[in-house]
């Protein structure tokens, strides 16, 4: 299908089954019921989930194929939403021609980057790009204020010209980013008895973006450009030496990757039209990395997985406080309850650092590949049970599993 | 014959498929439409207080946090009642609002806008918060007031001090009651004259982002207005830990007061670093050299520690004052945890209160009816003598606190004291004053 292997069909078709069901996937637990606190099925979070998703996808091209660590991702997500923004402001609340400009900036940008950077490699190429991301984040935040609006971010506002608008009815408040005449706020409430699902047209949006990218990216891992890129990872000099110089394909695929981050920011700023320099800082470099080492470098599914991962506890546990802890533990005696809110106490609510940390920690150690490899050794144990013996054929078959 | 093979499976496929399609219908009915955005349905109302639980302003978001823990306890009719007997509104009975129970949810902004629109959207999308407030610093309160003016919710501004928050990123659905830059250099200025007299050249220190510039255009335009000349205006990065390459250079250039644009963990270094230096003890131009801190808070002072002595600066509130308000809130909230309230606590505490207040008054959680209650609200008894609630730009006008540090503290509360306190009028501006102009508030927006 769709040029594809049986294989990676079955991966699109079930990475699309759950991109289209993700309302009801996430919020498993009745509104108004304790658990419903984690529930994850409202659509800033969702779009989350798939905006981060992208941007892992694409930070994965880079470095899990190349091997070249990045640590300046976010520079272009940043670049990307001011783009984006600034088409809002001038041009149209369309999202296209503001998603367009945004992926068309951050790979000019990233060309600009990569061509320096990538003339050294290993950790001269990562100190290279966080010195870049550092620098635009630095600018963005103080010294390009008239085009970045310094700390308060990039904002729509009232009197923008938005010259292919026609005037909105409402003079006094602002238009929503939309897609020919669908707005990316509108959300569809469906209850379900206790349940309530919300369907979102951002989110859908998102999610059929991440569909294209994510074939796009099986695409690219399947190609003779890929196994160019594979290449350059296992052995570069060997490369060389063979005749073959591995810059361009390097920088090729670092421009491709900072087009997916930038068309991640593009996103994040049509469905919240603000840019913030935040969004350039180191940490948020670091988070993309995180994203794709829990999920499982060089997979196509992992950094999605991961990216899920971080911003699930970024939005969840950061919001349980002792008020909840107390009703969850209700049912014990008082001293103890008092005793559990304690010992729970610090990995919550501003403890969801702790908790990221201490899970991060337990996946390096224990599942090297990531959440991926947690995901084969689950599924071979599985079939290990239903096929008995046959073993031998099981483990052959996972070796070969996607894009190791 | 009829062919009869019912097999279990079949059975229960086939009432799962019909139990599906007469469930079907039920699904589909969408809620019934909400004239605005997040209605309370139930016989409660959820407030989202959404502060910096980690980064550098972590102190004064737990603080707030506490002040909102009170002031829920204080609507839903708990403990003393705290402010709400002092209130010249008594629309608010201690029973909720509107009859309806006050619950909330509690977010992490991180101090960053991108987390703290994150976490404001979680509330309101899946919490159903119907107003939101917090914010230790002013990007994120801007970042969050525009969300919520976009969302259909009422923001209720919290430690917010720079002038675009109600200046050219107001917005119709936010109001602030903290005050902000230009108030603290109108509040500043007969002060320093008194003290200073009014030859002096002053040297600035400016946290390099919106709030510091803001700061800075004020108390320079305060303090030229006494006829202080200003030798020079220095911008410090927000991340700087150490202030030594800054302050080194204001020993030679013949200033005479350094005014330090700085707050939280930026302040205390940077008056640590000054203090080190032996600022305080140079003689420039035959006069002592004098530091300024425009924005002070207790938390800062307690930071900064012997430091402050001696050294003025402005401030919204301070658990000292003597009126029945600020005595009867530092009693309720010295009860329920042991210390005295800081500035943020006070303002988010009267935040909540005044919505409640608003709704109550209002009949309605509609954001709509909220501003109009809100808007050009005269109200006592919060604290801050006489205040009102002004139309024009959704800013609180009261009486600023000019204070100074402590020489000789009774406790480690006991570090700042009141010298003067500048009455509103003083403090006042027009709504399109330069420095607040090219906003404007738009329309109320109810949501859906």
């Amino acid at each position: 299908m769709l040029g594809l292997n049986k294989k990676d069909s079955v991966l699109l078709l079930v990475v699309t089954l759950l991109a289209i069901c993700a309302p009801f996937i996430l919020n498993p637990f009745p509104t108004g019921s304790a658990m419903a606190q984690f529930n994850a099925g409202y659509p800033d979070l969702m779009q989350r989930f798939v905006i981060f998703g992208i941007f892992a996808i694409g930070f994965n091209i880079l470095f899990g194929l190349t091997g070249y660590l990045s640590f300046g991702h976010a520079a272009f997500l940043g670049v990307g939403s001011y783009s984006a923004v600034w088409m809002f402001k001038l041009l149209s609340m369309n999202i296209i021609p503001a998603i367009t400009l945004s992926v068309l900036v951050a790979g000019v940008f990233a060309l600009l980057i990569g061509y320096v950077s990538l003339r050294r490699s290993g950790i001269y190429f990562a100190i290279l790009t966080l010195a870049f991301a550092q620098m635009s984040f630095n600018l963005a935040y103080s010294v390009l204020t008239p085009i970045t609006n310094g700390e308060t971010g990039l904002q729509l506002a009232l009197d923008d010209p938005r010259i292919l608008d026609a005037a909105p009815a409402n003079a006094g408040s602002l238009p929503y980013p939309s897609l020919f005449g669908f707005e990316m706020s509108d959300t569809y409430i469906m209850s379900a008895g206790a349940w309530q699902f919300q369907f979102s047209v951002g989110y859908y949006v998102c999610a059929i973006v991440l569909l294209v990218s994510f074939y796009l990216a099986m695409r690219l891992f399947r190609s003779p450009f890929g196994m160019m890129l594979r290449a350059i990872k296992s052995n570069q000099q060997r490369m060389n030496y063979t005749g073959l110089n591995a810059r361009p394909y390097a920088l090729a695929a670092f421009v491709i990757s900072g087009m997916y981050a930038g068309l991640a920011g593009g996103l994040m700023a049509s469905m919240d039209p603000l840019a913030g320099a935040e969004r350039m800082q180191w940490t948020a470099s670091g988070e993309v990395v995180l994203m794709t080492i829990l999920g499982g470098a060089g997979t196509l599914i992992g950094p999605v997985l991961g990216a899920g991962f971080i911003k699930y506890f970024e939005n969840i546990f950061s919001k349980i406080n002792d008020n909840i802890l107390h009703q969850w533990f209700a049912f014990m005696p008082d001293g103890i309850e008092d005793i559990m809110v304690t010992i729970v106490h610090p990995f919550i609510g501003k403890g969801w650092h702790l908790t990221l940390g201490i899970l991060f920690m337990l996946v390096v150690t224990f599942l090297p590949g990531g959440l991926v490899e947690g995901g084969q050794r689950i599924g071979r144990l599985f079939r290990r049970r239903k096929t008995g013996r046959n073993d031998n054929a099981d483990s052959t078959d996972s070796t070969k599993k996607p894009a190791e | 014959m009829s062919n009869n093979t019912f097999t279990r499976r079949g059975v229960l496929r086939t009432g799962a498929i019909a139990g599906a399609g007469v469930a079907l219908p039920t699904i589909f009915t969408a809620s019934s439409a909400a004239a605005y955005t997040n209605e309370p349905m139930g016989s409660s109302v959820t407030l989202g207080f959404n502060v910096p639980q980690t980064g550098p302003y972590a102190d004064e978001g737990a603080d707030e946090l506490r002040a909102y823990e009170l002031a829920v306890e204080h609507l839903n009719g708990g403990g003393d009642g705290g402010m709400l007997n002092t209130f010249s509104s008594d629309a608010l009975q201690g029973n909720g609002i509107l009859g309806k129970k006050v619950e909330y949810v509690t977010g992490d902004t991180q101090t960053k806008s991108d987390a703290a629109r994150a976490s404001a959207r979680s509330m309101i999308e899946k919490d159903g918060a119907i107003m939101v407030t917090g914010g230790s610093s002013s990007g994120v309160a801007i970042a969050v007031q525009g969300l919520c003016q976009e969302a259909g919710v009422i923001f209720m501004a919290g430690l917010t001090h720079s002038n675009d928050t109600t200046g050219k990123d107001k917005k119709a659905n936010g109001f602030r009651h903290f005050f902000n830059a230009y108030m603290s250099g109108a509040a500043l200025a007969p002060v320093l004259k008194q003290l200073y007299g009014s030859d002096r050249n002053a040297y600035h220190l400016t946290a390099d982002y919106t709030w510091g510039w803001t700061q800075e255009e004020s108390i320079v335009a305060a303090t030229e207005a006494l006829g202080w000349n200003t030798v020079n205006t220095v911008k410090t990065p927000l991340s700087a830990t150490d202030f030594s390459s800054y302050i080194a250079p204001v020993m030679n250039s013949g200033a005479d007061v350094l005014v330090l644009n700085h707050y939280g963990g930026n302040m205390v270094n940077s008056l640590t670093n000054a203090v080190q230096f032996g600022l305080r003890e140079k003689v420039v131009n035959g006069k002592n050299f004098e530091i300024v801190v425009p924005l002070y808070s207790r938390l800062m002072a307690r930071g900064a520690g012997e430091n402050v002595k001696g050294i003025h600066g402005s401030t919204n509130w301070h658990w000292s004052l003597q009126d029945d308000a600020s005595k009867a809130f530092v009693k309720s909230f010295g009860t329920k945890y042991g210390f005295p309230p800081s500035q943020a606590a006070h303002t988010v505490y009267c935040q909540t209160l005044l919505y409640a207040d608003a709704a109550q008054r209002a009949g309605t959680f509609n954001p709509c009816g909220i501003a109009e209650a809100l808007e050009g609200f005269e109200f006592d008894g919060l604290g801050n003598g006489k205040t009102l609630y002004r139309a024009a730009d959704h800013q609180c006008f009261k009486d600023v606190l000019v204070v100074r540090g402590k020489e000789n503290p009774q406790s480690e509360f006991d570090l700042l004291e009141v010298v003067e306190v500048t009455p509103a009028e003083q403090v006042t501006y027009e709504p399109d004053h330069p420095m607040f102009a090219g906003g404007a508030l738009g329309e109320c927006n109810p949501g859906s």
